[in-house]
């Protein structure tokens, strides 16, 4: 809501300047968005008469005007097609500086001397328009400065109000908000019901009486649309940000912004039958006011004649039945519709409009006969409307009704932390328009003024009391509540542990959308339907991920792409896919990796790294996991190499995957070089064992290696477990010292090297213990994997 | 056959010569050991007059005495040179990198998130979260949002149909925790939140920490110092901090919070639009009618809650001036935080 300052205070007019009146209702809870000038700096142009006007002797398209400025009668040539004789203008005298310094001296135009210049409202930086030259009423003061004569040395303040806050916008609303906070009276306009001339109405019928429940009309005849609306309703109609477009309009939009009620004027003549408020039917139309045709929905609440829709209610007004140059007679609008039934209906066609605004967000359900009354006198003055008996259609048990609510000040002061006087209490109730009434000390009755509809229990009479005591005259305390004791789950591995892992081994996080682009994601995951946005904000946001993946080949990538030839990131967060049980929402840990192994540098050979790195830096990040045991099985996904791809499993289940980014996959995305990947699920992730002492044993060890050579086909960790099977219990650890293929080795087979220690905690193993679990390795490994013992 | 003097010159001459402790040993031996030289004239103290014998014997012994701690000395020379050079040879240049993979870090809105929960779970609140994919109640009824109501306007929402949407905020956490515990609560809700807007200050994801608190006898002065103290706490700083009376359908009363801008000190500048005060978060008292949805007796506990944009507290902290280079992942905008 934009208005002007001075407007506001010939309501009410505190002795605080702008600056503090601005502050103030900004901390009431009113927020001040900006506050501008009203018009740009300008000085020495004053009100002045064209007394004659002579076609210039030596151009066309130019005039020279003898113009009574007051004091004395100047020259002025002037090309405007609108200046003529009779008329008031602006004349910016010689010595006058203009908006953008633009200083007016004597100059000569084709030989004629022009001693200063007649002012568009465009040159005054009033407006953008340019048609002409500003033409002023008549009765205005000839040699008065124009900044005094428009009172131009104002603000146009404008407020970003809350939903719940509809009662300010207008006027009246700031005016009863700024006198509280001062303690200022408040004067209104003097609005009287004003006596009818003649006994023409227009039938009015509320079919749908819960979207309207309260209709007001008037019938005003002679209505002379060709007068001129006053300049100070044009300003305070341009300061508050609405163009002036013809006296009824003006007036309805005028009223709107002095009282809150949005107003409607129809061409009478062009009506038929009667008015009709209901929804509308399936395949109405109508040509709203800015010229697009619409098809309107059954949720939509319009005025309608004998003919149909005229106007959508509280949204906007229909072409066919606005008022024109021809207008004669006009039929004024002011009704209450229910906020439920308008809300979101102009968003659905595009709109937003100063009436819809406040419709949505609640009139005053008791104000509509005072702002008919007030615009009939207005329009009365302007062009000599004649005025017709007021016609009010309503269904008062659809009215909401204001609240009654009790209030305690004990409520208050345990709220707020405080003890509030009874006395600021009431006083402040009251100048917000509260009906207060003591019921014992301190406990009240507050009746809501009919604009507070959003009052309905003592909460909201504590957050009015507090907001116009002011916030920050509240003390401020700590809580004081019992410390429970707690600690924290060991069999629960804190993520932030993984985290840090992964970054102190070189992986920086990244944080990508939730939302990816479909066609990529259905590339890499064709049997995963992503859960898809509705209303996607961009087709490449427009399916929920249902990997971490997407998002992070899109963030290697922009760093590729930015010459960066090293990169690891990792992210965490949720992945969706559809279930049976319906949205799957999975805590993931992701990485991806490219580039070389270790930084370029003086003692790296720039190797890139290969799955074993990524592998090797996932063991690293899992060995946190106190207690788990993760298996690492060849395993296929859509997205990763299927020669370079392995299951991540614990206890059997699925944890997730590691691999090498499938080769369609990174010819699609343009990556040149191998890059690597892994996804986690965290649930299974992150559940830990507390560590199981066992006595240390105070016997030696015994050691053997053993090399076999297997099929290059033999997974080693298959290998690695039936050795482990046939070790016995005394095993202590088994390691694979080496791989080795090429020169003495069958080229399809490959040569494993394991050490194996043994410890008994209570006594020493023999020689013959230890061979006989050797040999019966050795037997199995030859069933199993057709090893043979390499010599 | 020498004189005892020249076989002293001798064997000292022959340790000078010695460049290694090889040499050292065969010069012990040839003069020292039992047939060295210098024991060879011990024995032949037999051939003298016994009067002459104490006398000459002790000068050999003299002799024996000075060969052996100039072979001593010579040695520890020789080590003491062999360290020096071996010294010199394995200096290197210390001042090369050291041998290492790259640094990696976590994001800024990790970091700062991180932040923000220590100074909560300091003071005894729990970390709670949620699901990101909602339902319209969760996220707009329970928090008295009807479907009609004008605030929905003020979260542009993401929906997948029409009773299921990307929540637009972290309060549905707080709702979810109440319904499903008993008071007293205190929570903070991290995570991230959605609304479809994209412009230069507003990307379609962004990070909140929302916190409630419910007990009986809370106040908004209560609320007041939570939220001084965290301010303070989180910049480091003694700044201004002032609560601006708003609307949020789910608290009342409703206060925005201002500090004191951190980029001028409260001076007016480009950042704070001149207005020496810089918005950081919204909050409350938690509504009866959000208690009563939840199953929280409103008669017996009341509440506060809070919310604040994880981002803009990150940029303010550290002068980051784009919202959206949180989310292009630029490897060189996040290793600034490591």
């Amino acid at each position: 809501m934009k208005f002007s300052e001075q407007w506001l205070r010939e309501w009410v007019n505190p002795a605080i300047d702008a600056q503090t009146l601005m502050d103030q209702i900004t901390m009431a809870g009113l927020e001040v968005d900006g506050a501008e000038p009203v018009a740009e700096a300008f000085e020495g142009v004053v009100v002045a008469e064209i007394v004659s006007c002579e076609p210039h002797p030596n151009a066309d398209k130019l005039q020279v005007c003898q113009v009574n400025a007051g004091n004395e009668t100047v020259t002025v040539v002037c090309g405007a097609p609108n200046a003529r004789a009779g008329i008031k203008v602006a004349l910016a005298q010689v010595g006058a500086v203009l908006p953008g310094d633009f200083k007016i001296k004597k100059a000569k135009l084709r030989q004629v001397e022009s001693q200063g210049m007649l002012c568009s409202e465009k040159e005054l930086g009033l407006s953008e328009s340019h048609d002409g030259i500003l033409e002023l009423p008549e009765a205005a003061d000839v040699g008065q400065d124009l900044r005094v004569y428009l009172g131009l040395d104002d603000l146009a303040i404008e407020v970003d109000l809350t939903p719940n806050r509809a009662d300010c916008l207008s006027i009246a609303g700031l005016a009863r908000e700024v006198g509280v906070l001062n303690d200022s009276p408040v004067t209104a306009p003097d609005i009287q019901s004003i006596a009818a001339v003649h006994d023409d109405t227009f039938p009015v019928t509320l079919s749908d009486t819960h979207g309207c429940p309260r209709y007001v009309g008037r019938v005003l005849n002679d209505v002379n649309v060709g007068a001129a609306t006053p300049v100070w309703m044009v300003e305070r109609l341009r300061r508050g940000g609405v163009r002036s477009i013809d006296p009824v309009v003006d007036v309805t939009n005028y009223v709107m912004l002095e009282l809150g009620q949005p107003m409607h004027g129809f061409d009478l003549d062009r009506l038929k039958d009667g008015i009709d408020v209901r929804r509308a039917k399936a395949g109405e139309k109508l040509e709203l006011l800015d010229g697009q045709i619409i098809e309107l929905g059954e949720d939509v609440l319009v005025i309608a004649d004998g003919n149909g829709p005229l106007a959508m209610a509280g949204v906007m007004g229909g072409e066919q039945s606005g008022v024109s140059t021809d207008t004669r007679r006009v039929f004024l609008e002011s009704a209450f519709f229910a906020p439920v039934e308008i809300a979101g209906r102009a968003r659905n066609y595009g709109l937003h409009t100063d009436a819809s605004h406040r419709f949505e967000r609640g009139v005053d359900p008791s104000l509509q006969e005072a702002a008919v009354e007030r615009a009939t006198a207005l329009l009365i003055d302007i062009c000599g409307a004649k005025p017709g008996p007021l016609v009010v259609q309503e269904a008062s048990e659809n009215i909401p009704a204001p609240a009654t609510i009790e209030l305690s000040a004990e409520r208050v002061a345990t709220a707020l932390g405080m003890n509030i006087d009874a006395a600021e209490i009431e006083r402040i109730l009251r100048g917000l328009g509260f009906d207060v009434s003591q019921q014992t000390t301190g406990q009240w009755s507050v009746k809501a003024p009919a604009w507070r509809f959003d009052m309905a229990i003592d909460a909201d009479l504590i957050e009015e009391i507090a907001r116009i005591y002011g916030y920050n005259r509240f003390p401020v305390t700590v809580p004081k509540a019992a410390l429970p004791p707690r600690g924290r789950a060991e069999q629960q591995t804190d993520i932030d542990l993984l985290v840090d892992r992964l970054a102190s081994l070189g992986y920086q996080e990244a944080i990508t959308y939730s939302f990816v682009e479909p066609e990529l994601q259905t590339k890499m995951f064709p049997k995963e339907g992503g859960i898809e946005l509705a209303n996607p904000i961009s087709a490449d946001m427009a399916v929920m991920r249902v990997s971490l993946w997407p998002g992070l080949l899109k963030a290697l990538s922009h760093n590729l792409n930015r010459q960066q030839e090293r990169v690891r990131l990792f992210e965490t967060g949720l992945r969706f896919r559809a279930s049976d049980e319906g949205t799957e929402q999975l805590n993931m840990l992701a990485g991806v990796a490219t580039g070389s192994r270790l930084p370029k540098g003086w003692y790296s050979d720039n190797e890139a790294l290969d799955f074993f790195d990524i592998k090797g830096d996932l063991e690293q990040v899992l060995g946190l996991i106190k207690g788990a045991n993760f298996e690492f099985v060849s395993g296929q996904n859509s997205a990763l190499h299927p020669g370079q791809c392995a299951r991540i499993e614990r206890d059997g289940k699925l944890i997730g995957y590691i691999g090498a980014v499938h080769p369609n996959l990174a010819r699609e995305l343009g990556l040149k070089q191998p890059t690597y990947m892994f996804e986690l699920r965290l649930d299974r992730v992150l559940p830990a064992q507390l560590p199981a002492f066992e006595p240390l044993s105070r016997f030696p060890s015994s050691t053997r290696d053993l090399a076999v050579v297997v099929d290059e086909e033999t997974p080693v960790a298959e290998l690695m477990n039936s050795v482990r099977e046939k070790a016995g219990d005394d095993l202590e650890s088994l390691t694979l010292f080496d791989i080795y293929r090429g020169k003495g080795i069958d080229s399809q087979r490959k040569s494993v090297a394991l050490g194996l220690t043994w410890q008994n905690p209570s006594r020493t193993l023999t020689d013959e213990e230890i061979n006989s679990l050797m040999d019966s390795i050795i037997t199995t490994l030859q069933t199993r994997f057709d090893a043979t013992l390499r010599s | 056959m020498d004189t005892l003097t020249q076989l002293h010159g001798r064997a000292l001459e022959a340790v000078q010569q010695a460049t290694n402790p090889q040499e050292l040993d065969e010069l012990r031996v040839r003069f020292l050991g039992k047939k060295g030289e210098v024991t060879a004239q011990l024995k032949s103290l037999g051939a003298l007059a016994p009067e002459d014998r104490p006398a000459a014997g002790a000068k050999i012994n003299e002799v024996k005495t000075a060969v052996a701690d100039a072979i001593s000395a010579r040695k520890a020379h020789l080590e003491e040179q062999a360290l020096s050079a071996r010294l010199a040879e394995e200096k290197i240049d210390v001042t090369q990198p050291g041998r290492r993979q790259a640094m990696g870090g976590l994001h800024p809105v990790t970091q700062t998130l991180r932040r923000m929960e220590l100074f909560f779970v300091n003071i005894g609140y729990d970390v709670a979260v949620g699901p990101e994919i909602e339902d319209d109640y969760h996220n707009f009824e329970a928090l008295n949002i009807p479907s009609h109501h004008p605030a929905r306007a003020m979260h542009d929402t993401f929906y997948f149909d029409a009773g299921t949407l990307l929540r637009t905020h972290t309060s549905p956490v707080q709702v979810r925790t109440m319904e499903n515990g008993e008071p007293p609560f205190r929570i903070v809700c991290p995570g991230r939140v959605y609304r479809c807007d994209s412009d230069l200050t507003h990307t379609p994801m962004f990070h909140q920490m929302e916190g409630l608190m419910v007990d009986t006898d809370v106040s908004f002065a209560d609320l007041k110092g939570t939220v001084e103290e965290f301010l303070r706490v989180f910049f480091e700083k003694e700044l201004a901090v002032r609560f601006r009376p708003s609307y949020f359908p789910f608290t009342e009363p409703s206060a925005e919070v201002d500090i004191e801008c951190v980029m001028c000190g409260g001076d007016g500048c480009r950042v704070c639009s001149r207005t020496g005060w810089i918005e950081v978060m919204g909050c409350g008292m938690v509504h009866p009618k959000v208690l009563e949805a939840s199953g929280v007796d409103a008669k017996k506990y009341s509440g506060f809650a809070f919310g604040m944009g994880v981002e803009r507290l990150a940029m303010l902290r550290y002068g980051v001036n784009d919202l959206r280079l949180f989310f292009e992942n630029d490897l060189k905008f996040l290793r600034q935080f490591n």
